[in-house]
């Protein structure tokens, strides 16, 4: 560069090689493989950086999953030869003192309320629930006396799957004591105690008891929610992208409405939380009449469409930007044969912008499964236990579930997080999948 | 500069009533262009013989590509552009606002530059025209005329067998070949190109320039080109424009060996352009 001209095509001319200049041309060359070689390492060190971060990720999430995906039961004896239990009955019965009774069968010489006391702790509240759920889907039980498999309470479950932390410390600083360790172990030695897969994890809805706790509700709430995001954002924003795209005027007016739609998918994700709060939930009053406000509170119905509204700049700015990358040349092909407009672009525009629309509709979806703080906002982070049954029952979705869990107290709520996590992640990773796939099958060459 | 264009213009119409059996088709007068504030064409009277090839000429940017353009209206798809005079196809002014463009293209195809078939099949490619026109009343009927039309382009031979295949799977020449099936399969009766052989090579170009000379017998053809060896052997007639205005008009032969303009002169012999 610093080199003046003449002496460089000086050295093309080659009848007497200038030294000088080869050498500086030389110099010149290494120093460039030499940048590039620097970029190349600097590029390699980045990927690297980053797949390193995504197996720490993956690593702490799936570490500490994968103990919630089992659950340790105990087989006692239940006696359901009791007077007051009939076939009529069984769904409304308390099968506490049943499971009370089994459990001291099973554990004798235990004396002293204490001791009872302690030995009822490594039994889950929710047994007696688990019980009549299983003589209600098997009522011959009834009238007779068998060995039931019952869930076991979490931190005899912790203690078993070694999650406990170091018991050796006094008894007084851990959460279960010195008794109940040692009734765990004798029933494992008589090998009543079984470790199963966590099926209540995944049917259960939400529950303050960490081994009654499920995600089926939150991914059922996360279903619904989704599917009225897409119901609206989907026709709305293609539609809006093929009009702005296709058949609006290029004036001042559509580049404001652009410039605000780009803007809109720039704004913070709590303020539409905030717009859904006061718009759909709370109405606007105009003093003679009030706009909105006829939304259920923390039902799917107005999770869905505050995402909609969030996810609708996503779906335009993709999809407009897959119809303005098919070739002016297929439209002019179309309209040169006589199509007309509306023609063309059905035809001919949207069957190749596609595989582009449906790739950022997608990818928007899935950020508004992933999404959190609008839906904080308009209550669905109440807690429900109930599985929604409609769009308009509460409801709670999969990265809220995972924000209240991570906040609970009970260790055993640490591995639900993480297995939540991990389903969330899965569903992440398969809409994704899915979006490049469409892409691979539906793009076109032109 | 009127002063050169007058004599032009002024004998074609002297001898518009005298010129027999040869019939203009295509009549524009005082045709302006702008895009934006820009001139682009700065009225253009021409007169355009049916079924004969008229070759438009003239440096890049003169602005003969735009005016091929106006003739079937594609300038409307742009949004600054504004056209202003009269074009008129078999006496009816196309700017009319009760025309119906859509029809106005079906009557006046254009081939492209570039070869742009659908990515579709080269049946489909065909047979996309008639359909969305309703010209063919059955499937046979469809399959009579996609047929009809890859004969008339010279291609039916080479793809008979393939017609499922996609139409981008051509090479150049077959694709352009097809565009120019899939614009007479509407049957208009006027053909644009713009620079049809451009991309294509010279072999290739040869069988399209062929082609040209053939649908003469039927349909009325204006040709934008590059290449004035292309213009002397495809047409009968050639328009030289230079800057957004006609120089010099007349049969291909008086131009190409005896131009009246100093500027057509010093184009065709490679000064300017």
């Amino acid at each position: 560069m610093t080199e003046p001209a003449p002496q460089v095509t000086g050295s093309h001319v080659a009848t007497t090689p200038d030294k000088k200049v080869d050498e500086a041309r030389r110099a010149r060359t290494a120093r460039r493989y030499a940048a590039e070689r620097r970029f190349e390492y600097m590029g390699l060190a980045a990927v690297m950086s980053a797949g390193a971060f995504l197996v720490i990720l993956l690593w702490t999430i799936v570490g500490n999953a994968i103990p919630a995906l089992t659950y340790n039961y105990v087989s006692l004896p239940i006696n359901l030869e009791v007077d007051d239990l009939t076939q009529t009955n069984a769904i409304e019965y308390d099968f506490r003192k049943i499971v009370r009774a089994g459990l001291t069968e099973a554990v004798p010489n235990v004396s002293g309320r204490r001791e009872t006391r302690k030995l009822r702790r490594i039994i889950s509240s929710g047994a007696a629930i688990e019980l009549r759920s299983e003589v209600a889907s098997d009522p011959s039980l009834i009238g007779k006396k068998s060995d039931i498999w019952l869930p076991l309470s979490d931190t005899a479950d912790l203690y078993l799957k070694n999650l406990m932390g170091d018991i050796t410390r006094p008894e007084s600083q851990r959460k279960i004591s010195d008794s109940e360790i040692g009734w765990i172990d004798d029933l494992k030695g008589q090998g009543k105690i079984e470790t199963r897969f966590n099926s209540i994890f995944f049917t259960h809805g939400a529950s303050r008891e960490p081994e009654m706790a499920g995600i089926w509700g939150a991914v059922v709430g996360s279903f619904l929610t989704l599917l009225v995001t897409l119901v609206l954002s989907v026709p709305i924003g293609v539609a809006a992208a093929i009009y702005l795209e296709e058949f609006a005027p290029k004036n001042r007016i559509t580049d404001i409405i652009e410039i605000n739609i780009n803007n809109l998918a720039a704004v913070p994700s709590i303020v539409f939380g905030l717009l859904g709060l006061s718009f759909f939930l709370a109405g606007v009053n105009l003093g003679w009449f009030t706009i909105g406000g006829f939304f259920p509170r923390s039902a799917a119905i107005t999770g869905g469409t505050v995402l909609a509204l969030m996810t609708l700049p996503t779906v335009i700015i993709a999809s407009r930007a897959s119809i303005k990358s098919v070739p002016p040349s297929i439209r002019e092909a179309a309209l040169g044969i006589g199509a007309s407009k509306v023609q063309a672009t059905f035809h001919h525009v949207l069957p190749l912008a596609m595989p582009g629309i449906l790739t950022g509709t997608i990818i928007g979806m899935a950020g508004a499964l992933g999404e959190t703080a609008p839906l904080l906002l308009i209550g669905m982070v109440a807690f429900i236990v109930d599985i929604p049954g409609g769009l308009t029952e509460p409801a709670t979705v999969l990265p809220v579930q995972i924000y209240m869990w991570a906040d609970f107290p009970e260790t055993a709520f640490r591995q639900k997080t993480a297995a939540a996590i991990m389903i969330l992640l899965a569903f992440l990773i398969c809409m994704n999948a899915f979006a490049v796939w469409l892409r691979n099958k539906f793009e076109r060459r032109w | 500069m009127d002063a050169m264009v007058q004599p032009m213009t002024a004998t074609a119409t002297q001898t518009e009533t005298e010129t027999e059996t040869e019939t203009v088709k295509i009549r524009s007068r005082d045709v302006h262009v702008f895009y934006g504030d820009n001139e682009a064409i700065k009225g253009v009277d021409l007169d355009i013989k049916e079924k004969q090839v008229t070759a438009l000429i003239g440096p890049s940017g003169c602005g003969k590509s735009t005016f091929l353009r106006c003739i079937n209206r594609m300038n409307d798809t742009i949004d600054v552009c504004r056209v202003t005079g009269k074009i008129e196809i078999d006496g009816q002014d196309i700017y009319q606002p009760d025309v119906n463009v859509v029809d106005l293209r079906a009557d006046v195809g254009m081939v492209f530059q570039k070869p742009n078939p659908f990515p579709k099949s080269i049946f489909e490619n065909v047979a996309y025209g008639p359909r969305i026109h309703g010209l063919a009343k059955n499937k046979n009927d469809m399959a009579g005329i996609v047929e009809k039309s890859l004969k008339r382009a010279g291609l039916w031979e080479e793809v008979k067998d393939r017609l499922d295949e996609p139409g981008t799977g051509l090479s150049g020449g077959q694709q352009q070949r097809l565009c120019i099936a899939r614009a007479i399969a509407v049957s208009p009766s006027v053909i644009l190109m713009d620079e049809p052989c451009s991309a294509l090579d010279p072999i290739a170009t040869a069988i399209v320039e062929e082609l040209i000379d053939e649908l003469r017998q039927r349909f009325t053809i204006v040709i934008v080109t590059h290449s004035m060896q292309q213009a002397a052997r495809v047409s009968q007639e050639t328009a030289f424009f230079h800057l957004g205005d006609i120089v010099e008009t007349g049969f291909t032969d008086d131009i190409f060996t005896n131009p009246k303009d100093p500027r057509t002169e010093s184009y065709i012999s490679g000064k300017i352009g």
